[in-house]
């Protein structure tokens, strides 16, 4: 018996759309043996990880609060990974830019600047994720480094260079020694949409990234070069789209908008710069763009889903003290189980059970 | 004096994981496959190897742990990107991040504690004499074992008929698969090794680094030593040197500062990560002739029978 991949002639649509339904399947399935190895009643458990957030208005909330950076970061990374540019280093670019635009509120406090803080603070936050993110893509293109390793290396940079921050000269003098900034102004905060929720104005930018990203990759020349370069890099060539330009665009838009996430979570949700701002916002976008299926709609429902798991995992800790590993377990066996059913959309697995000869090359 | 013994010695020390990833790393490379899971199968190494020691008493058996838990672990990365023909960069990220969890779960219960590290040879007369006593003559087993695996691995690359069939799998799978080599296997045992390698390289943390594990540990390391296989253009024999170049760097950051030199001591433990990204930049520029990189790396094989 033996088994082996056969190539389709075509892609097939059909496995395309619940690919990622049937790898939600597998992996809940694994997590409830994971469960029953833990002790715990994975019925129950499976209740408070999936069910429980959905149930209750503050939850939803913050659901949508976890969504919004996952959701503008894996934007980004999606025409990465179309252009087959490999940008891993999202964490980094977008600890950048909470630094950068916390620059301007820290510099502005307790002035009397008026209300183009906080769109300053955006703009700042984006533009030196931008930057941040042509660091790995220059050497890219200009000397032939791995993308990879060098994106990678730059968030532990980015992340020492926060720490020194708010350890050293932009440490609060009333903080206790805390490491942190003081509370942001009010003219340097993202306004919440409800009052008194936590809902805030960056799950609409969110949104207008979600609409922007569709309309650029469906319906601009720009979008589609992204695709073709990195489906078919030889036709691209014979195209004549310039893929090293490619590489440059696609890292400076995925490290502006890691940026602004960056920079919106830190002025919304968390109200001052203190490091662990993110856990671990930039890797789990990676599983948000490749579960989205590269798609910004997709994108957009694997984003809430994985917040979900960020929530649900919350309170299994707090309900039925499961560990938080576990939720990076589950994320982890997520994306495994994506690529794994993707690959049923290329290939069909055949399983022979006739013996078949085989020749060993002459010696 | 004493302080440039210690120094070395401590080198040494930082270098030994880096040295036994990244060696095993090389070996999964030169058979075509690029496994970013370094980084995740070293942490659950870490877990597993402290783990192991943990509860039987005995360095062997965590080490042995060690190397089990990253075998187990490539074997599945082995699964998504031989069997099924899934994209490696993906797989090895995923690879990475459900080993952070993994390693978190099972390390959750030996936080706090403390084992005996792996002891150090001593030979009377030969460890002790001045200088060159402990650096040559008192190491503990993990540092002699990983030279020893650098040797085997210059050995079976470039002297043995399996090392060569390896190599050319990892060149033209095509060619290899025409002349009858089954190089879905002989990449799998290739990440296997690799797995391995890394599995034991993370043990090596808690079990003769520092003895204790906390949670992240490995910091990197696993990145670091793919970047030493670029470093050294895939040759055995460079990844020593570039090995302990980098444990240099991590080690004299340390002493500057204890020292005290005024540096802030972030900017001082982001060097070796800037140290990575301008290697790798100033070693590509260097190449543009051609590269070195095995020709097949990276890419999918799915045999057409």
């Amino acid at each position: 018996m033996q088994f082996v991949l056969e190539k389709r002639t075509e892609r097939s649509n059909t496995i395309a759309l619940v690919s990622p339904l049937i790898a939600i399947g597998l992996t809940i399935v694994t997590m409830s043996i994971l469960f029953a190895i833990l002790g715990k009643n994975p019925v129950a458990a499976l209740g408070v990880y999936f069910i429980d957030p959905l149930t209750d208005s503050y939850s939803l909330q913050e659901i949508a609060v976890k969504a919004t950076p996952l959701v503008m970061i894996a934007i980004g990374l999606s025409l990465c990974y179309l252009a087959n540019a490999w940008n891993i280093g999202a964490e980094g670019q977008f600890l950048i830019g909470a630094v950068a635009g916390s620059w301007i509120a820290v510099k502005t406090q307790g002035t009397d600047a008026g209300h183009w803080v906080l769109p300053a603070m955006l703009a700042a936050g984006a533009a030196a994720g931008a930057l941040y993110a042509l660091i790995p893509a220059i050497c890219k293109t200009r000397f032939g480094a791995s993308e990879i390793l060098t994106s990678l290396m730059l968030v532990y940079v980015a992340d020492l260079f926060l720490d020194y921050l708010v350890r050293g000269p932009w440490r609060d003098p009333a903080g206790f020694n805390f490491p942190t900034t003081a509370e942001f102004d009010p003219v340097a905060t993202v306004p919440v949409l409800i009052a008194g929720g936590r809902l805030h104005l960056g799950a609409i930018i969110a949104l207008i990234v979600v609409a922007a990203a569709t309309v650029l990759l469906g319906r601009t020349i720009k979008g589609f070069e992204i695709r073709v370069v990195g489906a078919a890099p030889r036709a691209a060539r014979f195209g004549g789209f310039n893929s090293d330009q490619l590489i440059l665009l696609t890292f400076a838009i995925s490290g502006a908008l890691a940026g602004l996430a960056g920079i919106i979570e830190v002025a919304g949700p968390v109200g001052h710069l203190q490091p662990g701002i993110s856990p671990g916002y930039g890797f789990t976008a990676i599983i948000v763009a490749f579960l989205g299926r590269l798609n910004p709609i997709g994108i957009l429902i694997a984003g809430l889903f994985l917040a979900l798991t960020f929530i649900g995992g919350e309170q299994a800790q707090i309900a039925m003290k499961i560990p938080l590993d576990v939720t990076k377990v589950f994320q982890g066996l997520l994306l495994f189980y994506v690529l794994a059913c993707d690959s049923l959309i290329l290939y069909r697995f055949r399983l022979i059970f006739a013996s078949r000869q085989v020749s060993r090359g002459a010696g | 004096m004493e302080l440039a013994e210690a120094i070395i010695l401590s080198v040494l020390a930082a270098s030994t994981p880096l040295l036994i990833a990244a060696t095993g790393e090389l070996v999964t490379e030169r058979s075509g496959v690029l496994n970013l899971g370094v980084e995740g199968m070293m942490i659950v190494g870490a877990a597993c190897g402290f783990g192991g020691a943990w509860l039987s008493g005995s360095v062997f058996i965590g080490a042995l742990c060690g190397v089990v838990a990253g075998t187990l672990l490539s074997l599945i990365f082995a699964m998504m990107t031989l069997g099924l023909a899934v994209n490696q960069v993906a797989s090895g990220l995923a690879l990475t991040i459900l080993g952070i969890g993994l390693s978190g779960l099972i390390g959750a219960g030996f936080v706090g504690e403390r084992i005996n590290p792996a002891v150090h040879l001593h030979i009377p007369g030969l460890t002790d004499i001045p200088l060159v006593g402990r650096i040559l003559f008192g190491e503990d087993a993990f540092v002699y074992l990983s030279l020893a695996l650098v040797v085997g691995v210059w050995w079976f690359l470039y002297r043995t008929r399996a090392g060569l069939i390896l190599r050319a799998c990892g060149d033209n799978h095509t060619s290899a698969h025409a002349l009858g080599y089954s190089v879905l296997r002989i990449r799998m045992y290739a990440v296997m090794f690799g797995g391995a390698c890394a599995g034991l390289a993370g043990a090596y943390l808690p079990l003769a680094y520092t003895p204790f594990f906390i949670p992240g540990m490995t910091a990197g390391r696993g990145w670091i030593a793919l970047a030493l296989t670029v470093f050294a253009s895939w040759r055995p024999g460079r990844l020593v040197i570039g090995a302990y170049l980098f444990g240099a760097v991590t080690i004299l950051q340390l002493h500057a500062q204890g020292a005290g030199i005024g540096i802030p001591s972030q900017f001082m433990s982001s060097l070796p990560y800037l140290a990575t990204v301008i290697v790798l930049v100033a070693l590509s520029r260097a190449r543009t002739g051609g590269s070195t990189a095995p020709a097949a790396l990276g890419t999918v094989f799915v045999p057409d029978r």
